[in-house]
C-alpha cells in the first residue's frame, strides 16, 4: 500500500514536471525573431571607441559603410554611389547614393560622411596616415565631399573600405561630432537593422529591428558589400556566459544561431538533431609577440631563435586540434588575401627547427636571462599557445617562467615595458581577426614606433620606409611587391610571429540560412523558413 | 527589538565601509578598465586619453575621496562600459536573483527541515540512510557539475524543461515556473544537504535530553515530542545554519546564473569583474554586503523569537 502511494507520488511528479515541459499554446506571431548568441558580451555601443569585435559587429546592424570588401576582400562602393579620383592621384570626389536615410528619417549627408570619417581617423592607425596625407576633406554638396591630399597616399578606397577594428562607419553628423576618445550616447544610423536603446540589457541583451526604409544595392550581397537585405523582422542578440549552455540551447532550438563555437564545441554539435555546423569565410591568427625592449629578446639573434623553434602545426594542434579547422600558414597579411606571401616564412615547416634555433642562441650569446611568458587562462583562443611556447622554448635550453592571469590582467601586464624582475614581460600574445592583419597599414604587429608604438616595441627605419612607400603606391602589382618586401623584413628582424590560421565555426538550427560568406558576421540576408 | 535594529544597522556601516574600501583597493589592483575599454588594438595614447576621462590617471586618495563623496549623495557613479547608472544596472539585474534565491530559500527550508526531522524520528532506519545518503552527494557534488547533469536529464534527454533562460513572473508565471525549476534545485540541494544533517543531529541530540525522558514517561505523545519539545530546543542551530546557507547562498547564485543564462546581479558581477567595471563591482560588493548584513540581522531577531532568554 505504502509502495503504491510512493508510486503514485512519483507518477503524479512526473506528470507535473511532463506538463511543465509541454509547449505552451502559442498565438502564431508575424514577427520573425532570430535569436543569435554572439561570440561575447556587447556592452559598449560606440564602434569607434573600441576595437572589441562584439562592438564592431553590432556596428555592422545599424550603420553603413562608404565602401566595403566583397568576399573577395576586393573594396567595393557600398553607400558610395560612384566615385572618381583625378588623374594625379590627388583628389577624390565621392558621391552618396539616392535615398540613403537615417534612422530618425534624416537624409544621409555628404556633411554626416565627412565627419564620421574625421571622427574615425582620429582613432584608427589607416586613417590617421590618410588624414595625414590629406590637404582638405570637404562636402561639397549635399551628396558629394572631396578628398585632396597634400602627399600620395594609394589607400583610400582600402581605407573606406577597412572591414574590421575600426571600421570607418557613418553617423550623422551630430553624432559624428563626439570627442573621438569619449562614447557616443545615441545610436542612429543608416544601416539594415535599427538599434531598440528600450530593449538594450548590457551584456545580456541587444535588440534590432528591420529598418524598413534601408533602400539596398542592387548586387546580391557579397562578403560586407552588395545589397544588404533584412530577411527577419528582429534579431536578438545575446549573451551567454558559458558555452556548454548556448550550445545545449541550439541543441534544444531555444535560440537559432551560434555566432561561434569552440573547436571542442564543434565535435559535440557535428551531427546533432536540427543542427548544422558552419566553417566560416572569418579566420582567426593567434601570434606571438616578443619584447624588444628588454633582454633576451632585445637581441635579433634571440628572436630568431624563437622563430626557428616554433612549428605552426604544433601549435594549432594544442590550441585548436581538428586539422580540418586550421591552416598552416605564414603569410603576415592573411591566408587566401590579395597580398598573401610566404616570404620569410620558416615557422610553418612541419617539425621545428630546434639545432638552428640552439646554433642562433649560441651566436647570440644567450646567458641564460630569464624570459617571463604572458599566459591569459580565460581566453579560449589563446588559452593554449603559453604552455606551447614555454615547451619549444625550454627545448631551445632557454630559462622560462609562465605567469598566468586572466585577460583584463593580461593586457595591463602587455603594457609594461620594465624588465621582467620588475613585472615585465618577455612573450605576449595577440588573437587577431585575419582582417585587422590584410594591410600593412593596418596591421598593427608591424608597428615600427619602437617604446611609442604597440606592445613588443618593434622598431626599424627600413621597415618603416617600406610602408610609406606602400602607403604612397597605388599600382597593385606594385602593392603586392613592397607587401612582399615587409614581410621578408618583418621576419627577418622577427617583428611577430603568426602562429596558424584558423577558421571560425558557427552552427545554426535547420531551417535557419546559413551565415553569409562573409569575413564578419552579419545578419542581413538571412531567414528563418 | 527596535533598538536592536537600529544598532545593528548602525553597526553594519563601518562594516560595509571597510569591505567596500577593500574591494575599491583590490579592483584597482588587478588591471586597468581603459585597456580593456579601448580593446586588444588600442594605442597608448588612447588607452591614455581613456584612463584621464575616466578619472583613474588621478592618486588612490583622491579617486577614493571622490567616490566616498559620490556615495555619501547616493551617487554610486555610472559603469564604464554601458555608461549606464550603477544602481540601474544592479536593479535592472536584481528581479532573477531575487526571484531565484527566494524559491531556492522556500524549497531548502520547506524539505530540508522535514528531512532532518524523519531523519532523526527514524534514526538508524533505511530512511535515516537513505536521506543521509543524499546529503552526503547533495553536500560533496559541485553546483555547477550537478546543474549540467540537470540539463542532460531533464532538458536534454527527458525534453522536460528549457535548458536555459529567464522568463519573469509577471509576464508568464506558468513559463517563469518552467525555467526556475532546475536553477532552484541546483541552488538548493547542497544547502538541503546541509540543513537536513544540522537538523537531524540537533534533534537526535535534544531527544536524549532528560526532559524529553521525563515527556515520554508522563506519557506525552512522540508527536508532541518531537515537533513541540525537541524542534523548539534544536531551532536554533538550525536557524544559525539556514542563515549561514542564505549567505553562501549569494555566491552559488553567481555560478548557477551562469550555467543558467539567467541575467541577475551574480552574472552581472562576473562580468564586471572581468572588464574591471569598478563602479559596477563596488555597486554590487555593497548590494552584497548589504544583504549579508540583514540576514544576520533577521538571523539574530529570530534568535530572540525563538529564545527569549537571549538579549543583546
Amino acid at each position: 500500500m505504502k509502495i503504491n502511494a510512493g508510486l503514485t507520488g512519483v507518477l503524479a511528479g512526473l506528470g507535473l514536471l511532463g506538463s511543465l515541459g509541454a509547449p505552451l499554446q502559442v498565438s502564431a506571431q508575424e514577427t520573425t525573431t532570430l535569436k543569435v548568441v554572439g561570440h561575447a558580451a556587447l556592452k559598449m555601443l560606440d564602434p569607434i571607441t573600441t576595437t572589441a569585435y562584439i562592438t564592431r559587429n553590432h556596428g555592422y546592424f545599424i550603420y553603413d559603410t562608404l565602401f566595403a570588401v566583397d568576399a573577395n576582400f576586393e573594396p567595393q562602393p557600398q553607400m558610395v554611389k560612384e566615385w572618381s579620383v583625378s588623374d594625379d592621384g590627388m583628389t577624390y570626389t565621392f558621391t552618396l547614393r539616392d535615398g540613403l536615410a537615417f534612422h530618425d528619417g534624416a537624409p544621409v549627408t555628404a556633411e554626416d560622411a565627412v565627419a564620421s570619417v574625421r571622427r574615425w581617423a582620429a582613432r584608427d592607425l589607416t586613417g590617421i596616415r590618410m588624414m595625414k596625407a590629406a590637404k582638405e576633406f570637404v562636402a561639397v554638396d549635399d551628396r558629394t565631399f572631396r578628398l585632396v591630399l597634400a602627399e600620395p597616399f594609394g589607400a583610400v578606397i582600402d581605407a573606406l573600405a577597412k572591414p574590421s577594428s575600426l571600421v570607418p562607419f557613418i553617423m550623422p553628423k551630430r553624432i559624428a561630432e563626439t570627442s573621438p576618445t569619449e562614447q557616443i550616447r545615441d545610436y542612429i544610423g543608416s544601416g539594415p537593422f535599427r538599434f531598440v536603446v528600450d530593449e538594450f540589457q548590457p551584456g545580456v541583451k541587444a535588440v534590432y529591428v528591420r529598418n524598413e526604409a534601408y533602400v539596398p544595392r542592387d548586387e546580391p550581397a557579397s562578403g560586407l558589400a552588395g545589397g544588404k537585405i533584412a530577411r527577419v523582422d528582429r534579431v536578438e542578440y545575446l549573451s551567454f556566459p558559458d558555452q556548454q549552455t548556448a550550445a545545449n540551447a541550439l541543441t534544444k532550438g531555444e535560440v537559432d544561431i551560434l555566432e561561434n563555437i569552440y573547436a571542442d564545441t564543434v565535435g559535440q554539435l557535428t551531427g546533432v538533431d536540427g543542427v548544422e555546423v558552419q566553417k566560416l569565410k572569418s579566420s582567426n591568427v593567434p601570434t606571438m609577440r616578443l619584447n624588444w625592449l628588454q633582454p633576451p629578446f632585445d637581441n635579433v639573434k634571440v628572436r630568431q631563435a624563437v622563430l626557428h623553434a616554433v612549428s605552426q602545426t604544433d601549435f594549432m594542434d594544442a590550441q585548436i586540434g581538428d586539422p580540418d579547422l586550421y591552416t598552416i600558414c605564414g603569410a603576415m597579411f592573411g591566408c587566401g588575401t590579395p597580398l598573401a606571401t610566404e616570404d620569410g616564412a620558416i615557422q610553418t615547416a612541419v617539425t621545428p627547427d630546434y639545432a638552428g634555433a640552439k646554433a642562433l642562441l649560441k651566436e647570440a650569446g644567450y646567458k641564460g636571462e630569464k624570459v617571463v611568458v604572458l599566459h591569459p587562462t580565460d581566453l579560449a583562443s589563446l588559452s593554449a599557445v603559453a604552455p606551447m611556447t614555454v615547451q619549444a622554448l625550454r627545448q631551445i635550453g632557454m630559462t622560462v617562467e609562465m605567469q598566468s592571469m586572466d585577460w583584463a590582467t593580461f593586457l595591463q601586464r602587455r603594457n609594461k615595458k620594465d624588465p621582467v624582475d620588475q613585472g615585465g614581460w618577455s612573450v605576449a600574445y595577440g588573437s587577431w581577426n585575419m582582417l585587422d592583419l590584410t594591410s600593412p597599414l593596418s596591421n598593427l604587429n608591424l608597428d615600427t614606433r619602437g617604446p611609442d608604438g604597440y606592445v613588443g616595441w618593434s622598431a626599424d627605419e627600413t621597415l618603416a620606409g617600406l610602408k610609406d612607400a606602400f602607403a604612397a603606391a597605388s599600382d597593385p602589382a606594385e602593392k603586392k611587391r613592397l607587401a612582399a618586401a615587409i614581410q621578408a623584413r618583418a621576419y627577418e628582424l622577427v617583428f611577430y610571429i603568426p602562429l596558424g590560421t584558423y577558421a571560425n565555426v558557427s552552427a545554426h538550427r535547420t531551417g535557419v540560412d546559413p551565415l553569409i560568406d562573409s569575413p564578419v558576421q552579419v545578419y542581413w540576408g538571412i531567414a528563418k523558413h | 527589538m527596535l533598538r536592536l535594529i537600529a544598532l545593528r544597522l548602525a553597526m553594519s556601516v563601518p562594516v560595509v565601509l571597510v569591505v567596500v574600501t577593500l574591494v575599491f583597493l583590490l579592483v584597482r589592483l588587478t588591471g586597468d578598465p581603459a585597456t580593456v575599454l579601448a580593446g586588444d588594438l588600442a594605442s597608448p595614447e588612447v588607452i591614455a586619453a581613456i584612463t584621464a576621462q575616466l578619472g583613474l590617471d588621478k592618486s588612490l586618495p583622491h579617486q577614493y575621496g571622490i567616490w566616498i563623496f559620490d556615495l555619501l549623495r547616493g551617487d554610486f557613479g555610472v559603469s564604464i562600459a554601458s555608461h549606464q547608472s550603477v544602481i540601474g544596472e544592479i536593479v535592472g539585474r536584481l528581479e532573477p536573483t531575487l526571484v531565484l534565491a527566494t524559491a531556492s530559500i522556500i524549497v531548502t527550508v520547506a524539505l530540508a527541515v522535514p528531512m532532518g526531522v524523519i531523519a532523526a524520528r527514524r534514526h538508524n532506519s533505511w530512511a535515516d540512510r537513505l536521506l543521509m545518503l543524499f546529503s552526503v552527494l547533495g553536500f560533496s557534488i559541485p553546483g555547477f557539475v550537478l546543474a549540467y547533469i540537470f540539463i542532460l536529464c531533464f532538458s536534454l534527454w527527458l525534453d522536460l524543461l528549457p535548458v536555459q533562460g529567464y522568463v519573469s513572473p509577471f509576464d508568464d508565471p506558468w513559463g517563469s515556473l518552467r525555467h526556475l525549476v532546475l536553477p532552484t534545485l541546483t541552488l538548493s540541494v547542497f544547502f538541503m544537504s546541509l540543513i537536513a544533517r544540522v537538523a537531524r543531529a540537533s534533534i537526535l541530540e535534544i531527544l536524549s535530553e532528560d526532559f524529553v525522558r521525563t515527556a515520554r514517561a508522563k506519557g506525552v505523545p512522540e508527536r508532541v515530542i518531537l515537533w513541540k519539545h525537541a524542534l523548539r530546543n534544536a531551532a536554533i542551530p538550525i536557524v544559525t545554519v539556514i542563515g549561514i546557507g542564505i549567505g553562501m547562498l549569494i555566491s552559488g547564485v553567481v555560478v548557477t546564473e551562469s550555467v543558467f543564462n539567467l541575467p541577475g546581479v551574480g552574472r552581472l558581477t562576473i562580468d564586471a569583474i572581468l572588464a574591471r567595471d569598478y563602479p559596477v563591482v563596488q555597486g554590487v560588493i555593497i548590494f552584497f554586503s548589504l544583504a549579508y548584513v540583514s540576514i544576520n540581522l533577521l538571523i539574530d531577531i529570530a534568535y530572540i523569537l525563538i529564545d527569549p532568554r537571549i538579549r543583546y
